[in-house]
This record gives structure tokens, C-alpha cells and sequence, in this order.
């Protein structure tokens, strides 16, 4: 009982930081590869709709282990997130509940407010464009960026290149601005 | 199958991203509004990590399991880390995901995540689209 206990509920930063900084020598030792995820997102578009664009006209079957790391990370989120599920709310502090409560989003378990994350959102203006316009700034913006919070914010900050920090802080300008000015706005329609 | 090391290292990362609460719109919401410290602490954790490891893949010359010498390519910088990485944040707080929480939330149940998986692929097939015509 105490290990499901224990992979069940959430862990303290302490613990969850060092093993995510951890893929970075994993992946090297394993097989030269730079930690990274956005990149997966390239080789699959490189794999199915290639069209006639340089960009995704190369062997994509070389980074196939970019793809099994990708569909790993959804399996790792099958485990965490169905078969060893924490049960309780996201133990966020009682500032954040109560900005977000403002907008009507309870904190009532779950990863993700199930009132903006469905599939019925999707026909609304508000969830279409937290869902749609969102992942879609996410694929174009980590790619015209070379890397995400990943290859960036954790690879190319741990090998000390200032492009990588120059690219956190402005993946940060990019997400106070939503947060602060546009997202109120949006979470308001 | 020689893939399936970087399988299993996906779900380790993926269960420990999902443990973390990292892919949580919750957590994302609180780390760019500065009310708690568990995002930063996650990252400052992690980077620090990272750092150590790789000074000592440096320093003792760490090969590969293969043996192959160990080489990291370094990451030029373009206007793209401006552009496209002011972009890419204003996406992440909107999802509250970066790429590896998308796959993971997806795995998670949070089942609609697949169409924001979905408008990601998109948003970087229009980026190889556009790529000749954006200043980097």
C-alpha cells in the first residue's frame, strides 16, 4: 500500500526537479541525444504531411528515437496520470484558486479545469482559443524558437548557452503578458 | 528494438512531469502569477542538475553506452529565441503546456489535449511553411 500511496500523490519540487534534470545525462549516456521535445513535433510533421517544404524534407527516420521518447512521455502521463492518479485537487496556494475562482474555474481535481479543457470548450470562443489558438502558438513558437521549456529552459541552460537563457526569459515575457493582460480578457468571454 | 531505451526514458519523464504537477493549467497559472515557488523551484532544480551532469560528462570524458564520445551541438542564437520564444510563452500560458506536458496530458485523460497536440503539429508545420520568409 505505501508505494501506491507514494506514486500516487503529487511530489515536492525537491524531488520532481532533480530526476527531470537527470534526462539530461540519461539521454547523452544512452545515445549522444540532446534532451528535447519540440523537436518531436518537427519529425512528425516531417513524417506525415512533408509537402514540398525544405524544412521537413529529411530523413526523419534517423530521429525515430525523438518519436519513442514523445510517446513514452504520453505513456509516463498514462501511469501518473490514470493508473496511479492523485485523487486530491492540485495543491496550488489559496492566491491562485481565489484569482481563478474570480473567473468561475474551480479547482476541483484534476490536472486541468475540466470546465475549459472538453470538448463541448472547443465550440466556444474561450475554449477554442485556450485549446486551438494555444497549442497551436506552442508548436509554431517552439519551433521558430529552436527548442521549448525542454531543449531550452533545462539542455541549453545546463550546457550554459546564453541563447537558450535569452529564449526562457522571453518564453516568460510571453506568458505574463497572456497571463496578466490578455488572458483575463479571454477567460472573461 | 534500439528505440525502446528512449521509450522507457520518456515514461520515467513523463510519470515524474505528471508526479511534479508541472502539466497541470493550475501550476502554470500560479508560476506566472509569483504566488508560489514549486515551478521555480522545479526548474532551478533541474537546470542545476543538469549543469553538474554535464560538467562531469565534460570533465571525465563520459562516453556513450556504445562508447562514442559524448558531443553536445551548441544553440546559435537567431531572433526566433525573441520572436518565436515570446510566442511560444504566450501559447503556454494559454494550454498551460509546453510539448512534453501535451503529450503527457494526453496520456493523463485530459482527452481534449489531443486536438491542442493537434493545433501544435499545425503551428509547426506553418512554421516550416513560413521559415524562408521569418527574420531569424
Amino acid at each position: 500500500m505505501a508505494i501506491t500511496e507514494l506514486l500516487s500523490r503529487p511530489w515536492p519540487w525537491y524531488v520532481a526537479g532533480p530526476l527531470i534534470g537527470l534526462m539530461v545525462p540519461l539521454l547523452l549516456k544512452l545515445g549522444n541525444k540532446p534532451f528535447g521535445i519540440s523537436s518531436s513535433l518537427r519529425h512528425l510533421c516531417a513524417a506525415c504531411v512533408p509537402g514540398r517544404i525544405d524544412f521537413f524534407r529529411y530523413n526523419w527516420k534517423e530521429e525515430i528515437w525523438s518519436l519513442a521518447l514523445a510517446a513514452g512521455i504520453l505513456l509516463g502521463g498514462v501511469l501518473g496520470g490514470l493508473l496511479f492518479r492523485n485523487p486530491n485537487p492540485v495543491s496550488i496556494s489559496p492566491a491562485t484558486a481565489a484569482d481563478l475562482q474570480a473567473f468561475g474555474i474551480a479547482n476541483s481535481g484534476g490536472l486541468h479545469p475540466a470546465v475549459l479543457f472538453n470538448f463541448h470548450a472547443l465550440l466556444t470562443g474561450k475554449g477554442f482559443i485556450l485549446i486551438v489558438v494555444g497549442g497551436f502558438l506552442v508548436g509554431f513558437g517552439t519551433r521558430y524558437a529552436n527548442g521549448c521549456t525542454s531543449g531550452h529552459s533545462i539542455m541549453g541552460m545546463s550546457n550554459l548557452q546564453w541563447p537558450s537563457l535569452v529564449a526562457t526569459c522571453c518564453f516568460f515575457a510571453g506568458g505574463l503578458l497572456m497571463t496578466w493582460v490578455l488572458l483575463p480578457r479571454i477567460l472573461g468571454l | 528494438m534500439r528505440n525502446l531505451r528512449y521509450l522507457l526514458a520518456g515514461t520515467g519523464f513523463g510519470f515524474v512531469l505528471t508526479k511534479s504537477e508541472a502539466i497541470s493549467w493550475f501550476r502554470i497559472q500560479e508560476m506566472f502569477r509569483f504566488q508560489s515557488f514549486h515551478m521555480y523551484g522545479l526548474m532551478a532544480s533541474a537546470v542545476l542538475v543538469g549543469i553538474v551532469s554535464i560538467q562531469l560528462i565534460k570533465r571525465f570524458k563520459v562516453r556513450t553506452l556504445a562508447g562514442e564520445p559524448i558531443s553536445i551541438e551548441p544553440k546559435p542564437f537567431t531572433w526566433g529565441n525573441v520572436i518565436g520564444g515570446t510566442t511560444f510563452g504566450l501559447g503556454w500560458a494559454l494550454t498551460g503546456a509546453c510539448p512534453g506536458p501535451l503529450y503527457a496530458l494526453v496520456g493523463s485523460g485530459v482527452w481534449v489535449m489531443a486536438v491542442g497536440l493537434l493545433a501544435a503539429l499545425a503551428g509547426t508545420w506553418v512554421y516550416g511553411w513560413l521559415r524562408p520568409k521569418l527574420p531569424h
